[in-house]
C-alpha cells in the first residue's frame, strides 16, 4: 500500500510543475505581457517598464520561471486588481463560502443520487427507469446559470419562499468565527443564524448539483445493472440469501466503488460551476470574485484561482485514487 | 432473436426441424452497421433528438430568412420605457428587449452563432486530439508518454475554467471563444483515440495486416482509424452538445465576441439579468433554446452509443 500511496505521489510531480509552465506561458502570452495586464488602464510606457523591472521580467526566461515557481508555491500571486489586496487574502476569505456550497450540492448529488440511480437499476427498463435516464440527461444539458435562474425566479422572485442572493440576511448581525455561515451559527450558538445561511444556500446548491446528480445517477445505475449481473448475486439468491442482505453485502458494496470514484470526480466541475451560479445568486465566494475577475480583466485573481482549484482538484483526484485502491486490492497490482 | 422472428418458424415441419435455422424465414443479413443503424432509428430519443438538431440546424442556417427583422435594429425603442417591455405581439411574436431589440430576431440568429462555435470548436478540437491520440497510439514509447502526460495536465483543470483562461488571454473575440473551448476538447480526443488504437493493437484484422507486411501508417491510417471513427462520432456528437453549453457559459460570463450587440444566447440569457423581476421571459427563450439545442445532439450521442455498444445487442 505505501509503494502504491508513494508512486500516485510521485506521479503528481509532472502534472503540477506542467500545470506551472502551462500557468506561467498563460500570464507571458496576456495581451500586451504581464506588465500591460497589470496595470490595465493605467498602463503608459514608463509604468509598464517599472513594472517589467520590479517583476524581473528584464532577466532571463527560466529565472523568471524558477521566480514564478517558488512565489506560486508560497501562494503569493500578487495583489488583485480588484481591490488591491493580495489574491491569496481575498480568496481565503471567500473560500469557506464556496466550500460550504460545494459541499452542499455534493451532498443532494449524493443523497437523491446513489437512492435514484440504484432504483432505475433495480427497475431496469420500466418507465422509472427511462424517467430516471431522461432526467439525468436533461440534467447534464442544462446550463447551470439558467437552471440557477429557474429556481432563483421561481422560488425566490415568484414564490418568495427563499432568499433571492447573498449568504445571509442583510440586517443580521452576527459573528463570523470561521467564515463556514451554517457552522459559525452553530458555534455562536445563534441556530437562527445557520437557518438563515441554509435558506441562502439551497437554491444555489440545487443548481449546482444539477450535473453531479446526474453524473452520479447514471454511474450508479450502471454499475448496480453491471453487479445484478455479476455471478455471485445470482449464487447468493440461489442459496436463498435475504434480498436485504444481498443488497447490502453484495450488491451495494461491490457497485459503490465506481461511484466513488465518480463523485470524487465532480469536485472540479462543482468547483468551476461556482463562478457561473455565484455570480447568478451574488453568492459572496471565490467563484463570484473569480467572475468579477473576468469582467474587470483581474488577471492575478485569475491565475491564482486557476493554479489553486487544479491542485485541490489533482490532489482531490490522487486521494479518491487511494481510498480506491484502499476499497479494492486490485487497483493496487495494477 | 425478437419474438416475432421466433414466432415465424414455419409451421407444419418435422418437430426436429423446427428449432433448426431456416434460411428462408431469416430476416435479411444485415452487417454490424445496418443492426447498429436498425437500433438507433427504433429507439425515441435518437428521433427525438434527430428533430430537434434539425430544427436547430435549419433555424441556424435560414436565419436571414426566418428572422422578421434584423437582430440588432433597435428601431422600437420608443416603446420601451424601464420595467415595462413589450410583450408578445403580432409583430414581435416573442416582445422587444429593453434595447428596443426584437427578440425572436436575436433568438433565431443567435441559433446560427450556437452552431457556429460549436462546429468549428468541434473541428479544430476534435482534429487536434485525434492527431496527438494518433501520434500516442501509433508509435507508443516516449512519444506516448510525452503526450498523455501533456494531456493529463491539460485535463488537470476543469473544462469550463480551461476555456475561461485561453478566452481571457485571446481577449473579446469570437475566435478566441472557438479556440477556447477547441482547446478543451483535445484531451478528451486525444485520450479517446489512444486508447481505440491501444485496443485495436492486437486485433486480427491489425495483426492480419502486419503479416501481410504492410507499413504502419499503412495500418495505421487505412485499417485502425476508421475502426475507430465510430467512438469518434459519438464523442463528437455529445461535445457539440458541450460546446453549445460553455459557449453559452462563456457568453455569460462575459466572454464572447467584442460587439456586444451580436445575437448570443448566454449573452442574452445575462444581458435579462437585470430584469429579472419584470421581464423573466426575456431570460427563458434564449435559456430554453440552449437546453434544446444540447440535448438534441446529446440524445443522439447518447442513442448511437447505445446502438454501436455490442452488448445491447439481441
Amino acid at each position: 500500500m505505501l509503494r502504491f500511496v508513494f508512486r500516485r505521489l510521485i506521479q503528481l510531480v509532472p502534472i503540477l510543475l506542467g500545470l506551472s509552465i502551462l500557468l506561467f506561458a498563460w500570464v507571458r502570452a496576456l495581451p500586451g505581457g504581464p506588465a500591460q495586464a497589470l496595470l490595465g488602464q493605467r498602463a503608459t510606457p514608463e509604468a509598464v517598464r517599472d513594472i517589467e523591472v520590479q517583476l524581473g521580467l528584464d532577466r532571463p526566461l527560466w529565472e523568471q520561471y524558477l521566480q514564478f515557481l517558488w512565489r506560486a508555491v508560497r501562494l503569493d500571486f500578487g495583489a488583485s486588481l480588484q481591490t488591491g489586496q493580495p489574491v491569496v487574502d481575498e480568496m481565503m476569505r471567500r473560500f469557506p463560502a464556496t466550500i460550504e456550497l460545494a459541499l452542499c450540492a455534493l451532498l443532494i448529488a449524493v443523497a437523491i443520487g446513489i437512492p435514484l440511480g440504484y432504483l432505475a437499476a433495480r427497475r431496469h427498463g420500466t418507465w422509472v427507469d427511462h424517467v430516471v435516464v431522461s432526467g439525468s440527461l436533461l440534467g447534464v444539458t442544462v446550463p447551470i446559470f439558467f437552471l440557477a435562474y429557474l429556481l432563483k425566479f421561481v422560488f425566490a422572485v415568484q414564490l418568495g419562499w427563499l432568499p433571492t442572493a447573498g449568504r445571509a440576511d442583510a440586517r443580521a448581525r452576527t459573528e463570523h468565527p470561521t467564515g463556514f455561515y451554517v457552522l459559525d451559527g452553530i458555534i455562536t450558538g445563534d441556530l437562527g443564524a445557520s437557518w438563515d445561511a441554509i435558506t441562502h444556500l439551497i437554491l444555489p446548491a440545487l443548481a449546482l448539483a444539477s450535473i453531479p446528480l446526474a453524473v452520479i445517477v447514471r454511474m450508479t445505475r450502471a454499475s448496480v445493472l453491471n453487479v445484478l449481473n455479476e455471478d455471485y448475486v445470482r449464487t447468493a439468491e440461489a442459496k436463498g440469501l435475504l434480498a436485504g442482505t444481498i443488497t447490502r453485502r453484495h450488491v451495494l458494496r461491490n457497485s459503490m466503488l465506481p461511484v466513488t470514484t465518480v463523485i470524487g470526480l465532480q469536485l472540479g466541475v462543482l468547483l468551476a460551476g461556482a463562478v457561473l451560479t455565484e455570480t447568478v445568486f451574488a453568492f459572496a465566494g471565490v467563484g463570484k470574485f473569480m467572475a468579477d475577475g473576468i469582467v474587470e480583466r483581474d488577471f492575478p485573481t485569475i491565475q491564482g484561482f486557476i493554479l489553486v482549484i487544479a491542485v485541490i482538484y489533482v490532489v482531490v483526484n490522487m486521494i479518491v485514487d487511494l481510498v480506491y485502491g484502499l476499497l479494492d486490492p486490485r487497483v493496487r497490482v495494477s | 432473436m425478437s419474438v416475432t422472428e421466433a414466432g415465424s418458424v414455419p409451421v407444419g415441419k418435422a418437430p426436429l426441424e423446427a428449432g433448426k435455422p431456416d434460411t428462408d424465414s431469416r430476416p435479411p443479413a444485415r452487417g454490424l452497421r445496418g443492426e447498429a443503424a436498425r437500433r438507433f432509428f427504433r429507439n425515441p430519443m435518437a428521433i427525438v433528438g434527430l428533430v430537434l438538431i434539425a430544427i436547430f440546424v435549419t433555424v441556424a442556417i435560414l436565419a436571414p430568412w426566418i428572422a422578421p427583422y434584423s437582430p440588432k435594429d433597435n428601431s422600437w425603442l420608443s416603446e420601451v420605457r424601464p420595467g415595462v417591455y413589450p410583450g408578445p405581439s403580432a409583430e414581435h411574436w416573442l416582445g422587444i428587449d429593453p434595447l428596443g431589440r426584437d427578440v425572436f430576431s436575436r433568438l433565431v440568429h443567435g441559433a446560427r452563432q450556437s452552431l457556429l462555435i460549436g462546429v468549428v470548436s468541434l473541428t479544430l478540437g476534435a482534429t487536434a486530439g485525434v492527431f496527438l491520440g494518433l501520434l500516442a497510439g501509433a508509435f507508443g514509447g516516449w512519444v506516448d508518454t510525452v503526450v498523455m502526460r501533456f494531456v493529463d495536465i491539460m485535463l488537470s483543470v476543469p473544462g469550463l475554467l480551461f476555456a475561461i483562461a485561453v478566452a481571457a488571454m485571446l481577449g473579446q473575440s469570437l475566435t478566441s471563444v472557438m479556440i477556447a473551448i477547441a482547446v478543451v476538447n483535445v484531451p478528451i480526443f486525444a485520450r479517446l483515440l489512444r486508447g481505440e488504437m491501444l485496443g485495436q493493437r492486437t486485433a486480427d484484422y491489425v495483426l492480419a495486416a502486419k503479416s501481410l507486411g504492410i507499413s504502419r501508417a499503412g495500418i495505421v491510417f487505412r485499417h485502425v482509424l476508421p475502426n475507430s471513427f465510430t467512438p469518434i462520432l459519438v464523442q463528437g456528437t455529445l461535445t457539440l452538445a458541450l460546446a453549445i453549453v460553455e459557449a453559452a457559459g462563456l457568453a455569460f460570463l462575459g466572454l464572447s465576441g467584442s460587439d456586444p450587440s451580436t445575437p448570443e444566447w448566454g449573452r442574452m440569457l445575462n444581458d435579462a439579468q437585470s430584469t429579472l423581476a419584470a421581464a423573466p421571459m426575456l431570460a427563458f427563450y434564449p435559456g430554453l433554446a440552449i437546453v434544446l439545442a444540447a440535448l438534441g445532439f446529446t440524445l443522439v450521442g447518447e442513442s448511437l452509443r447505445e446502438a454501436l455498444d455490442p452488448k445491447m445487442r439481441r
